[in-house]
């Protein structure tokens, strides 16, 4: 058996996502962090961004996160957003309606919410 | 129909009409008691790994930051009130708002002026009636918070506490709500929030004794702190507002029990009162007939002879 670790995806109001992965790859502030089992201790503020999660049937787990926290410690990682969604709840239509919305007003903040749930369904 | 059983059908139809509204309330009130308490379950998973987070920032870093530091002389704090939008709760607002006052209280008698922040229509009902300052107030979102909601009563409080006290900011934040401990118990505390006291935040999530390890921090240390605190304090206030809110439905629902009994009750006694009068009325008019036809019969009898 491959070495895993025990991801909890948190949003503020729910429990997203939680299992055993061998890989997760989350944006932090000061760039792209991948985390493998038995990674030092870590704590990171994390951009707003896709999270990929590789669990350790084999699968990909995609989730968009917009700003939150990282933190890794005995073998335990936590991901900490105020909101996440997983790919598959994302109503693609509604994203792009909301980007293309966004962009009519130059709202950049909304731009880069519909911009990153886009980009977690499309990968 | 005489005019006292009148008066007492007129008044059970009215009561009986009440009792069916208090009854309806009541069973609102404790469906969603039950969605309030799950969503206070749902929001623990990121309230405790988010205290876990600043307890490690906190002791594994020297990072000073104006929200863990206490103040050496505190010369302002700010008090977060947490009420209900609408009443028939029984005591559930005013039990808040008498523990925001008590805490007032010691606050002015440690020397402390007190900024008074209110969520809820009741409390700013209170204290636009006694024409008292409050700093800010926000309604409508009582019944069923949600993070946003949080967020925006966190915004102001954030900006107040990291202002400086000269120009206006607070030192401390204090926060009273009412605590979710059982369907039958709810009690109004009082908690500091701010300056944060890392025993009193391990507490909560029951994370007390764990050793955390050296973390590594991305991007720095100053930098994840000064990201996370303001992020703890609305989680903090998600907490409250969520618990404040089971407790404002579990209270209704105490109260229009109660309300429902004693409209039961009262129907009942009425009912009695009512049977009573109208048993007088039969036995009254009986006695009338009886009486009208022996006076007839002595009249006849008398004509007779």
């Amino acid at each position: 058996m491959a070495a895993e670790l025990h991801v909890e995806l948190v949003a503020a109001d729910r429990n997203v996502w939680s299992g055993e992965a061998t890989l997760v790859v989350a944006r932090t502030t000061s760039g792209d962090i991948g985390v493998m089992p038995g990674h030092q201790p870590l704590l990171g503020v994390l951009e707003s961004g896709p999270v990929t999660i590789r669990t350790s049937e084999g699968n990909t787990v995609v989730a968009a996160v917009h700003g939150g926290f990282i933190s890794f410690a005995d073998n335990k990682l936590s991901l900490l957003t105020e909101i996440a969604e997983l790919a598959d709840e994302i109503d693609v239509q509604r994203a792009e309606r909301a980007l293309e919305r966004a962009k009519a007003e130059a709202d950049a903040v909304a731009e880069r919410r519909a911009d990153v749930r886009l980009r977690a369904v499309t990968g | 129909m005489g005019a006292q059983l009148r008066v007492y059908k007129r008044r059970i139809r009215a009561i009986t009409a009440t009792k069916k509204i208090t009854k309806a309330m009541e069973m609102i009130a404790a469906s969603r008691i039950v969605k309030a308490q799950r969503k206070v379950a749902a929001s623990m998973p990121y309230a405790t790994e988010l205290t876990r987070a600043v307890t490690a920032v906190a002791t594994g870093s020297n990072t000073k930051h104006a929200l863990t530091t206490e103040a050496e002389q505190p010369t302002r704090a700010a008090i977060l009130l947490i009420t209900s939008d609408r009443g028939l709760a029984g005591g559930y607002s005013s039990n808040a708002i008498k523990q925001a006052e008590r805490l007032t209280e010691r606050l002015r008698a440690e020397g402390k002026e007190v900024d008074t922040y209110i969520v809820g229509r009741k409390g700013v009902a209170y204290f636009g009636f006694r024409e008292r300052k409050v700093a800010d107030s926000w309604t409508g979102f009582t019944d069923s918070p949600a993070y946003d909601d949080a967020k925006r009563v966190a915004g102001p409080l954030i900006e107040a506490i990291q202002l400086d006290t000269a120009e206006g900011g607070v030192d401390e934040l204090h926060v009273v709500y009412t605590e979710f401990v059982s369907m039958m118990t709810q009690n109004a505390v009082d908690g500091r929030m701010l300056p944060l006291s890392l025993d009193k935040a391990e507490e909560e999530t029951g994370a007390k004794g764990e050793i955390l390890p050296l973390f590594d921090f991305e991007p720095s240390a100053e930098d994840v702190l000064d990201a996370l605190l303001p992020r703890y304090v609305e989680s903090r206030i998600y907490n409250a507002l969520l618990q404040s809110a089971a407790s404002e439905h579990a209270a209704r629902r105490r109260a229009m029990k109660s309300a429902t009994d004693n409209a039961g009750d009262l129907i009942k006694s009425l009912s009695r009162l009512a049977n009573a009068a109208r048993q007088a009325e039969i036995t009254q008019e009986i006695s009338e007939i009886v009486g009208g036809a022996s006076a007839m019969a002595d009249a006849t009898a008398g004509s007779d002879k």
